[in-house]
């Protein structure tokens, strides 16, 4: 038992050097035994529910820019069926909890999730790729929105959506699948989150296998890529190659390019940021119409879209964690 | 967060809690040798700021349910984003459960559920019915009841503060 003793002086700061009430009273870390929360332990199992799930994916893609604007939705659903058009089996995540589009680009809008004990069976979508969305969770046309205290919401609106994202992942039942593609919503501290939650699971998952950086041919976007891979270095993830999407417009029944922005070449920024350039995706307006009415083609026909995303997929498919890179 | 009893140097047991119902926590702790208590109380901010993570406080009492903070706390969820693998969750008086092992270590009987019961059931919005089933289910079967009523469902929401389901 401790005897407390009173601390000197009449003022409630204690005199500098003198011993103070809260001094003879044992600390956090003094307290060991039983604490009936148990939050870490509480933490440790939502962690361990991740390790779990992911245990059962081949590789862990990332798709991020930290630019909006740029396309990473539609470079995440047609690469996503171009790998699985050379069938391998894809899971999508969308991580724009606030601007989700992936439910409507692979066709699942409107599809029930299985609500089942052991996790939420995804939706499945063109292709077969199974994904989920705040797109499937909230009614079309009305902005996400959290229960909670209308005052201070930027204080735990951030702890809310990385918990939604890690449910995401750790919560549906992805089955052994091949590829699980993440669609990372613009800003650089988004990807930051991620790399954060990913990296607490385990040694054997703490990076993402493959990041993806999106950019377009732009003097702005190229600035923020370049913060985006500056932190992606910084946080020692092995493998990160650029897309320029949108590099030039691709006129139908015509092999010729026209420019549709007059800044950097992605291989311009590539260079610039040290990075190495996986592909360079031109404006194809019958590919994006397809996409946006969630019908991506991926690689399927013969434009020069598809054909970069079939070179997209075997060069995925040749990277980090990827099905030939195994064999 | 540890609460330390000064005058015995001991460890203060969580005891109970309550959710009024207003955003705020009444959480109580007891001194394990001289039987003081204290309550923790927390502002909505506060409670959410815990709850965002995930956790309970005092405590897990029954397993976390798939994507339940995300349900939980989606302010205007689409009502049929889910179905319940159980199709004959509405309105089968004789329905039962059986839900797979756990962790959580209790012999499992099988549940039945009153009339009464499935109907209060089907008052809770689909995007959050199966969820609330299976904690009902759960404790339920921790409890070594084998059948559900109003009187157990009202129980649990006390017991397990769920009164917000």
């Amino acid at each position: 038992m401790v005897e407390p003793t009173s601390s000197s002086g009449t003022g409630n700061t204690p005199r500098e050097g003198s011993v103070t009430r809260a001094d003879t009273v044992r600390g956090y870390a003094d307290l060991t035994g039983e604490v009936e929360s148990k939050i870490v332990e509480q933490i440790g199992e939502q962690h361990a529910r991740l390790v779990s799930r992911l245990s059962e994916v081949g590789a862990i893609i990332v798709i991020a820019s930290g630019k909006g604007g740029v396309g990473k939705s539609a470079v995440t659903v047609n690469l996503a069926v171009a790998l699985a058009a050379r069938g391998a089996r894809v899971g999508a995540v969308d991580a724009d909890l606030n601007g989700p589009s992936l439910g409507k680009m692979l066709g699942l809008i409107g599809s029930q999730l299985e609500d089942r004990p052991d996790g939420i069976v995804p939706a499945v979508g063109v292709a077969g790729v199974k994904g989920i969305s705040t797109d499937l969770l909230i009614e079309e046309g009305v902005p996400l929105r959290w229960k909670g205290p209308a005052h201070d919401q930027f204080v735990w609106q951030g702890v809310t959506e990385a918990v939604a994202l890690r449910e995401f992942i750790s919560d549906v039942v992805w089955g052994p699948i091949d590829y699980l593609i993440i669609d990372i919503p613009p800003g650089t501290d988004k990807i930051g989150r991620f790399l954060d939650l990913v990296s607490e699971v385990g040694p054997s998952h703490l990076q993402p296998d493959q990041v993806l950086l999106v950019t377009i041919p732009s003097e702005v976007a190229g600035a923020v890529v370049a913060r985006s891979a500056t932190q992606l270095l910084e946080g020692g993830v092995p493998c990160i190659g650029l897309i320029g999407n949108m590099a030039g417009y691709a006129q139908p029944g015509r092999d010729e390019l026209l420019p549709l922005f007059t800044g950097p070449s992605a291989g311009d920024i590539a260079d610039a940021v040290g990075l190495e350039l996986w592909s360079e995706i031109p404006f194809d307006p019958v590919f994006g119409s397809r996409t946006d009415n969630g019908d991506p083609a991926g690689a399927e026909g013969d434009s020069i879209v598809a054909q970069v995303f079939t070179d997209l997929a075997e060069r995925v498919e040749h990277g980090p964690g990827g099905r030939e890179e195994k064999k | 967060m540890k609460f330390l009893c000064i005058q015995c140097d001991e460890v203060m047991s969580f005891s109970d809690r309550d959710l009024p119902g207003d955003g705020t926590i009444t959480a109580l702790f007891s001194c394990g040798a001289c039987g003081r208590e204290m309550a923790m109380l927390t502002n909505p901010m506060e409670t959410q700021l815990v709850t965002s993570l995930g956790v309970e406080i005092g405590g897990r009492t029954v397993p976390e349910q798939p994507l339940q903070q995300t349900r939980s706390r989606l302010d205007a969820p689409r009502d049929d984003a889910f179905v319940d693998e159980e199709a004959s969750l509405a309105g089968d008086p004789g329905s039962s459960s059986t839900i797979p092992a756990t962790e959580h270590e209790f012999v499992r009987i099988r549940v039945t559920w009153t009339s009464e019961a499935t109907d209060r059931l089907a008052g809770v919005p689909k995007f959050v019915r199966g969820m609330v089933k299976r904690i009902y289910t759960e404790y339920a079967q921790e409890k070594q009841i084998e059948v559900i009523t109003p009187d157990v469902m009202d129980r649990a929401r006390s017991d397990l503060g769920l009164e917000g389901m």
